[in-house]
Parts: structure tokens; sequence; C-alpha cells
């Protein structure tokens, strides 16, 4: 999905995949490892896991990871945002949990609507954003200190919205079908019909646009294996969907696609053309690959800081109402014990950059895969959540060491 | 070269506090030359720059372009005249590449949407208009360039905006030898093509190589503006190092009183 794969200029006539192929390799050994470790990890892990346990390739444990594992990605999403700035958002975790718990009260307790209390949690993640930003930007306070203290009061804040830790249990049929409810098998495969047509179209369209202009676009050849890779995986993963799941068949029909999916794939797409397509996403990469740059440069620099801080609550927000979905009920545990270290372990391991000035919104996904798969492996491999914190917590050590050695080869190959 | 100069400064103070670091300082640029503008540390040079570039309001004196009275009151008030500064430490994102730094913070778009391949047909029209061909990609990361093709990305970057006048801050001070004449070259050709090209430079060599007029500072005064061609290289270091060599320069060497 990177367009910055360009043949030299001037190379005239049909493009070529073979510099792409090579330009490719050579940006892999100069140490941009871009989501190579992290697609080997899902591969390696995928593979160990359905080895040792068969179960974990049965259709409804693949239906469980995505359902598992949504609102830590969604979270990680938000958090690329803030990650990208060479910021950090520790609060993102509890944010979501504030968010859950005012979507509970609302919906339960008073009575409201569901879309008037998703608005209100949303509105509330987007106050918290703000609210940070502009202490990190206007203050000048780290933002590990505003948020690592914003960890603490969220978690009082949870605790009060919540009267002293009751459980409110959701029983709003929308909110409930987000993490639990599918899509009927036939529109599943529309919709992956319709995004690999329409994602097909935009890379072909782009191409021949840019051909046009005499200038270098990506050959056929490479647009040919995207689309193919996109419809390959969408495919497969529709298909793996849309069996039965059920136990029992012939009283409850279980098949499709889990409505949570759609809602990250929209989020995926809105949020990498943001990043990639809009001068606001140019500017969130400016500022954090060099701050002074792009202050000289004209660009608000603290306006680009505080609207990241928004984008990042403001995700959690989302990951607060598919987490309080999922659980059926919001309790004071929402969004905390390991949901941030999960999201930032999923960024991290998704290759997302702690320095800044590196990531995509991909990265969250996939890290968040690979985190998904561990805790569900491992939790069908009977061991004890000691065991799980502990490899999670060694995955995402590797992971930042991965990062952080790429980063030094970068350096030592003038590619930092 | 009997033409109007295209900026001019006269008596320009400038004072931080207790510090005054420019005392009625007058300084022009011509279209179409290279003015080396030199000094030791401390001399005033960066100030007088961050002066012209808007980013130091000046406390008294006028400041002219082309002809007009006008009032700098910040980077765009330059930026709108068309002066372009380009910082010693090149304010290069090292994650974007060519294009986007190029077109850093005045992106064109369509709609919502970056218009890159427009971006990269100006990119590339800009760089072929300054004759570089040390640059394979536009879409290469800037943290993969050398030294030369980073100052050149960053020259090219000020040059894109139609600017009349280009201030390049020791451009050569961090290159080797082949690059620096890279540079030199392509600072040449910018005057060549009409700009007016503001040089600061430690290096007499590099001065006595492109510049077509020397401005030096001592202590905050302009000792003397004169044609490069005028004066000796021993000269220059004296105006310098001492304000003033022979009947060149400050009457008062010491700067104390004028």
């Amino acid at each position: 999905m990177t367009t910055t794969m360009v043949p030299e200029k001037g190379a005239a006539g049909a493009p070529a995949l073979a510099p792409h192929v090579r330009d490719y390799v050579e940006r892999v050994r100069g140490g941009e490892l871009g989501a190579l470790p992290a697609v080997t990890g899902l591969v390696v892990l995928c593979a160990v896991f359905s080895i040792l346990r068969p179960a974990f390739l049965s259709p409804i444990n693949f239906a469980n990871l995505f359902t598992q594992g949504a609102a830590v990605a969604v979270i990680a999403m938000g958090l690329i945002f803030v990650l990208l700035l060479g910021e950090i958002d520790l609060s993102a975790g509890f944010a979501s949990g504030v968010c859950a718990a005012v979507l509970g009260v609302l919906l339960t307790n008073e009575g409201w609507p569901w879309y008037a209390a998703v608005l209100a949690a949303m509105a509330t993640g987007a106050a918290i954003g703000l609210v940070i930003g502009t202490l990190v930007a206007k203050l000048g306070i780290p933002s590990f200190v505003v948020t690592l203290a914003a960890f603490l009061a969220f978690q009082g804040v949870v605790l009060l919205l919540l009267k002293e830790g009751t459980n409110i249990s959701i029983r709003d049929q929308t909110i409930l079908a987000i993490a639990n409810k599918n899509m009927a098998p036939a529109l599943g495969w529309v919709c992956v019909a319709a995004g690999v047509l329409a994602y097909a179209a935009l890379q072909v369209v782009q191409a021949r646009r840019r051909t046009a202009r005499g200038l270098p676009a990506v050959p056929m050849s490479l647009i040919a294996f995207r689309v193919g890779t996109l419809a390959v995986i969408s495919g497969v993963a529709v298909f793996l969907l849309n069996l039965e799941r059920s136990r029992n068949a012939v009283i409850v029909s279980l098949k499709g696609v889990p409505i949570v999916v759609p809602v990250i794939v929209v989020l995926l797409v809105v949020l990498t053309f943001v990043l990639q397509r809009t001068a606001y996403g140019r500017h969130i990469y400016a500022v954090g690959g060099n701050a002074e740059a792009a202050r000289r440069a004209g660009i608000d620099v603290d306006r680009i800081r505080i609207s990241a801080f928004v984008v990042c609550s403001f995700m959690a927000s989302i990951g607060g109402i598919i987490a309080a979905s999922r659980a059926n009920s919001v309790d004071p545990n929402t969004g905390g014990s390991n949901v941030l270290l999960f999201a930032v372990g999923a960024a991290v391991i998704g290759g997302t950059s702690l320095f800044g000035g590196k990531g995509r919104a991909l990265d969250a996904l996939l890290g968040g895969a690979v985190v998904a798969v561990i805790e569900n492996g491992m939790g069908l491999m009977g061991y004890t959540s000691g065991v799980k914190y502990a490899v999670t917590g060694c995955v995402l050590l590797l992971a930042a060491g991965v990062d952080a050695l790429s980063r030094k080869r970068a350096a030592a190959t003038g590619r930092r | 070269m009997s033409q109007a100069p295209v900026l001019e400064l006269r008596g320009i103070h400038k004072s931080f506090g207790p510090v005054q670091v420019l005392h009625d300082v007058a300084f022009s640029v011509f279209p179409g030359e290279v003015t080396a503008l030199v000094g030791d540390n401390g001399a005033g040079k960066s100030t007088l720059v961050k002066c012209i570039g808007g980013i130091y309001p000046i406390d008294s004196g006028e400041y002219f372009f082309e002809g007009e009275k006008v009032q700098v009151s910040g980077p765009r008030d330059a930026a709108g005249l068309g002066v372009e500064i380009v910082y010693q430490d090149l304010a290069l994102c090292d994650n974007l590449d060519i294009v986007q730094n190029m077109f850093l913070g005045r992106e064109r778009r369509s709609g919502l949407i970056l218009d890159e391949a427009t971006m990269e047909e100006l990119a590339a029209r800009t760089l072929d208009g300054l004759a570089v061909r040390t640059v394979t990609s536009l879409r290469q990361r800037v943290s993969s360039l050398s030294g030369g093709q980073r100052q050149t990305v960053a020259i090219a970057k000020a040059v894109l905006w139609n600017s009349k006048v280009v201030i390049l801050d020791e451009p050569t001070a961090a290159l080797g030898v082949a690059q620096t004449a890279q540079v030199l070259d392509l600072v040449r050709r910018l005057a060549d093509r009409g700009l007016a090209v503001v040089l600061i430079s430690h290096n007499m060599n590099d001065v006595f190589a492109v510049s077509d007029r020397v401005a030096a500072l001592y202590l905050g005064r302009m000792a003397a503006q004169v044609k490069t061609s005028e004066v000796t290289h021993s000269q220059v270091v004296e105006l310098i190092t001492a304000g003033r060599s022979g009947e060149l320069g400050l009457q008062n060497g010491n700067g104390a009183t004028s």
C-alpha cells in the first residue's frame, strides 16, 4: 500500500517490475523492515499454534480472534497518530474505559437511545484528547507524564462513574450487535468483491494518470500482485468466517463476518487515507520527522500535536464501545489491565517507531493480530495468564528491539 | 550591473535587551548577483538574515523591496515578498521524500486530496531548471541523500516558489570538496537566472569563487559593501577582523562610535 516505490526518474515506456523488487530488497537490507517482522511473526505463530492445537484453526476460534483483538487494534490505530509524533499516550486504555463507562451509564441507567450515548462517548474521547494534547503542546509537559497522570486519574473516574465498581450491563441490541452479531454470508462476499474492485480500480486509474503525465508509475504487474494479495487474504478470511461455527447448527446458526470487522476496515481505510493522502497526514509525518523543519515550513506544530491526541482518544472511545459490546457490560476493568500495553505493543510490533515519523494505520492491525493470536493461542494451550503476560512482554521487547536495531542499521546505511 | 537593488535595508538597528547586535546597518542585494555576507562569529550575520526573513522584528530602520518600503513582521511576509532563506541545518524532514519536503507546508491539493502528480512535475521541472542531475529518484527519502544532495534539495525548495531573493546560510560548511563545487555551481546558476542570492560564508575561497559583491559585517556594523573584483583576499580578511582596510571600512574600527 506504500506509494514510495517508484523507479528511476525518466524510465520511459512501460514501467518494469524489476526496479521495484530491487528497491524493496534494498530497503529491507537497509533496515527499513516495514511490516515484514509482523507478517513473519504472524505466519510463524499461526503455524505453531495450529500444529500444537488444531482447535486454533476451527472456524469458531478464527472468528473469536477478530472479536478478541478488535478493541486493542482500534485503540492501537489511534495510538499510531501519537506515536508518529514521537509522543506516547499511556492513558488510551483507561480513556476507552471512561468512554465505555459514559456509554454504559447513559444507555442503561439514563435510558438514552444508542446513537446519543455513542455520540456522547465519542465526544468524551475527543474532549479527553483535547485536554491532554493542550497540556502537552501548550504547557510543554512531557506526554509521558501527562498521560501517566491521566492513566491514574481515569482509573478513578471509571470507578466514580460506575459507583465504586458495580457492573453495568449493556442491553441495547444495536451496541451488542457490534461484537456479537454477524453479517449475512452473502453480504460478506459482496463487501469483499466491492472492496477488491475499488482498490484495483483506484490503483489502475492512478497508474494510468501518472503514465499519461509522463511520471514514473507503478507497473501493472505490481498492481496485480497487490490486488491479488488483498483478494486472497480477504477471500480466505470471509470464507472461513462464513463457515458454520455453531456447535448445534440446527438450533442456532452462527456464521458470517462479525460486524466489528467491517467497522475496523472502514476505520483503517479512513485513517490510511488521512495519513497518506491529505496535507494533514503529511504534516503529522513532518512534525514527527523534524518538528523544527515543520515549524519553519509554516505548519502549526502545536495544533498538529493536539489533534493527534484528539484522534488517539477518539479512537480509544470507539475501542471502549467495542469492548463494552463484546463484554455485554462495563466494569471497572474495562480498558484497564493489559489493554493499553497490548495496544502500544500492537503498534510497535506492527512496525511503528517509538521515535516518531514512521508508521501506518495498517501496522496497528498487523500488530494487533499478532497480540490477539498470542493471547488466543496461549489460552488454547492452557497456559495461565502469568505465562501469557510474560510471553506478550517478551514479544513487545523483541519488537522494540527489532525497531531499535533496524534504526541502527538504517543509520549505518544512511537511510535513517 | 547598474540595476536597482531588489532588496535594500537602511539604518537597521536591532538589540536583544541591553545587547545591541546591529547598529545602523545598510545592506543592498541586486538581482542576478551573488552577494557574499561575511563577518566574524558574532558580527551579526545571522541576526541580519533573520531580520530580513522576518523572524526577528527590526527595532528601527527601513526595509525596501523592489524600491517600495515594506513592513515585514513575520516569516510569511518575507515569503510573500519572495524572500526565501536556506538555513544551515537545512530544515528537511528525513522521513519524507524529496517532493514531500519541497512542498512541505505548501502542498498542492485537489479538493481534500494531495495532488502528488502536479507536485512531482513541478519538483522535477525545478530540479531540471537548476540542472541538477545528481538525484536519481524524486521519491527518494531525504535520509538516503548525501550532504550535497540535501543542500541541493533545500535550495531547490527555496527557488520553487518563484522567489526573488534566496539567502543561503553557510551552504558549504559541512561539505566535501566535490560537493562544495557542485553547490557553488548551483549558487552561480541561481544568480544567472536573475535571482538575487545572498551567500553567508566563512570560506574566502567560496566567496571569491562565486560572489559579485562582498558585504562585511564587523561588530554589528556594515564595514563595507564592495564589488568582489575590486578587493583582494587580504582586504576582505582585514574587513572581517578589524572592520577596516586602508580607505575601506569603518573610520573608527572598534565600532564604539560612528
